[in-house]
């Protein structure tokens, strides 16, 4: 397995985000690395998640959103006139909160992506994409038997990991995750999280989260906002044990106000 | 410091009950060293002894803090300098603990050279005891104003205690050589330095803690150390 481990896959310069009036991100330069965990932290409204549906222009459905800056992914604008968001975002794939499968069968949630982007040429290929992508998932072995069920039938624990073998299957290079496990239960949690390690082999994996716990189990760097700033950005071991910014210490110490 | 309160309150009693405990096994440590010295230097074995008795509260109240750290440790899952400063009580409990066990030892050497003939090098060891006593002292303020800067200075100066001990060591080895019959006493004598030695040497592992609960990073390990013991001594 390569180890490209400290190459930039996507770098963002000077990004500014405005809704409307209001100044949601101001000023964030970051990089995500390649094959690297990024957690993003912060307090609510500091514009953690506005700036991770940046990253794959997910804020282009919202009319009074105006981004500035640059970003690129592997050189190339994120944001130039050529770039199809279709198309990018089958590349930066996104999981959300709320496991939300499509109303169609397990099978035909992990092939939708594949099938719209034309990836596979028959049947056997699809069926194999689908099977590869429930494997590392995690969860094949618990669906392998029904995949024809809806996917709504699944716990949620097995929602969740099935809307990320959907965004593994159209084999994209960076993954977005915004509060992945926040409605999970313990145990599917550290499914997810054992998960986000192994995703991390092959992808860039970038995570919300509102436990710190987690941003210190997952991943490898970490960035922390506050009020549309980033505060600090650095290596999650240095983040969580000795942060240089007085709000970052501030906040992960449980001190906010 | 870290500025400002946590959001959960008890969280910060949590704390401040740990800085408090070990300022409580600071002040008795402090107590068995004094009167250990004491001890010594006005050949009172009764008081040795009540510093052997006292001794056994050190041990209840290193357990007692170990317990109360490890479960802010599993319930609060402390993070940065919350939890460096919860890594280092245990440490430093652990450490007061040891400089306890000294004082005890050098109260039980009181006993035995109370009964002993007066030696004139009894005065430079009790001289010796009083600047260690000195930088516990300090090393115990600079803890609980979280005060780096002293913290340092302490480390740094422990170097005059190593000096004090190779002198005390010289001096008292060349009694033996001069006169056998001063062996067993000496021996006393040179165990006591020795303790006092490593209690200078404990508390700079304390000055130590300190620099890294407040700077997030170890000290290192260039402290300036006395010469080898027994340079200079001919080896018979």
């Amino acid at each position: 397995m390569s180890d490209m481990t400290d190459t930039v896959k996507i770098s963002t310069k000077n990004v500014d985000v405005f809704y409307g009036d209001n100044h949601a991100i101001n000023d964030v330069s970051v990089d995500i690395l390649h094959n690297t965990v990024t957690a993003f932290i912060g307090p609510s409204g500091c514009g953690k998640s506005t700036f991770l549906r940046c990253l794959n222009r997910m804020n282009d459905t919202i009319d009074s959103c105006k981004i500035t800056g640059d970003l690129l992914m592997d050189g190339e604008d994120i944001y130039a006139k050529s770039v199809d968001p279709v198309q990018l975002r089958a590349k930066v794939g996104m999981v959300f909160q709320k496991p939300n499968p499509f109303p169609k069968s397990i099978f035909d949630n992990v092939a939708y992506g594949p099938r719209i982007h034309g990836l596979v040429g028959n049947k056997t290929d699809l069926e194999e994409v689908v099977e590869k992508s429930l494997r590392r998932a995690a969860i094949w072995k618990e669906v392998k038997d029904r995949l024809h069920a809806p996917g709504t039938s699944l716990s949620g624990g097995q929602q969740q990991r099935l809307c990320i073998a959907r965004a593994i299957a159209t084999a994209p290079e960076v993954l977005l995750m915004d509060e992945p496990a926040s409605a999970l239960d313990p145990i599917a949690t550290a499914q997810i999280e054992e998960l986000i390690d192994e995703l991390r082999h092959n992808y860039s994996v970038v995570i919300v989260t509102h436990s710190m716990q987690q941003a210190a189990r997952v991943s490898q760097k970490t960035a922390f906002f506050h009020l549309g700033d980033m505060v600090e950005y650095g290596d999650t071991s240095t983040i969580f044990t000795n942060p240089v910014d007085q709000r970052t210490q501030d906040y992960i110490t449980g001190r906010f106000g | 410091m870290t500025k400002g309160r946590h959001i959960v309150s008890a969280f910060d009693d949590d704390l401040i009950t740990v800085q408090a405990k070990i300022s409580e096994m600071g002040g008795l440590v402090e107590v068995l060293l004094s009167e250990a010295l004491e001890a010594l230097k006005n050949r009172d074995a009764e008081l040795a002894q009540a510093v052997i008795l006292k001794d056994k509260q050190m041990d209840a109240m290193e357990i007692g803090l170990e317990e109360l750290a490890t479960q802010i440790i599993a319930l609060r899952q402390p993070m940065a300098q919350d939890l460096r400063v919860l890594l280092s009580a245990i440490k430093i409990a652990s450490t007061l603990e040891r400089i306890g066990d000294l004082a005890k030892n050098i109260a039980r050497r009181a006993i035995y050279l109370s009964e002993a003939k007066p030696v004139k090098i009894s005065h430079s060891i009790v001289h010796m005891g009083q600047e260690t006593l000195r930088q516990l002292s300090e090393v115990l303020d600079a803890h609980s104003q979280r005060n780096a800067e002293l913290a340092v200075d302490i480390w740094n100066r422990d170097v005059e205690i190593d000096e004090m001990y190779n002198a005390i060591f010289r001096e008292v080895v060349t009694y033996m050589m001069e006169d056998s019959r001063m062996i067993g006493l000496g021996s006393q004598l040179l165990f006591v330095a020795k303790n006092l030695e490593r209690i200078g040497d404990h508390t700079t592992h304390i000055s130590e803690m300190i620099y890294y609960v407040v700077k997030g990073e170890p000290l290192g390990d260039d402290r300036p150390k006395g010469e080898p013991i027994g340079l200079g001594v001919s080896p018979f």
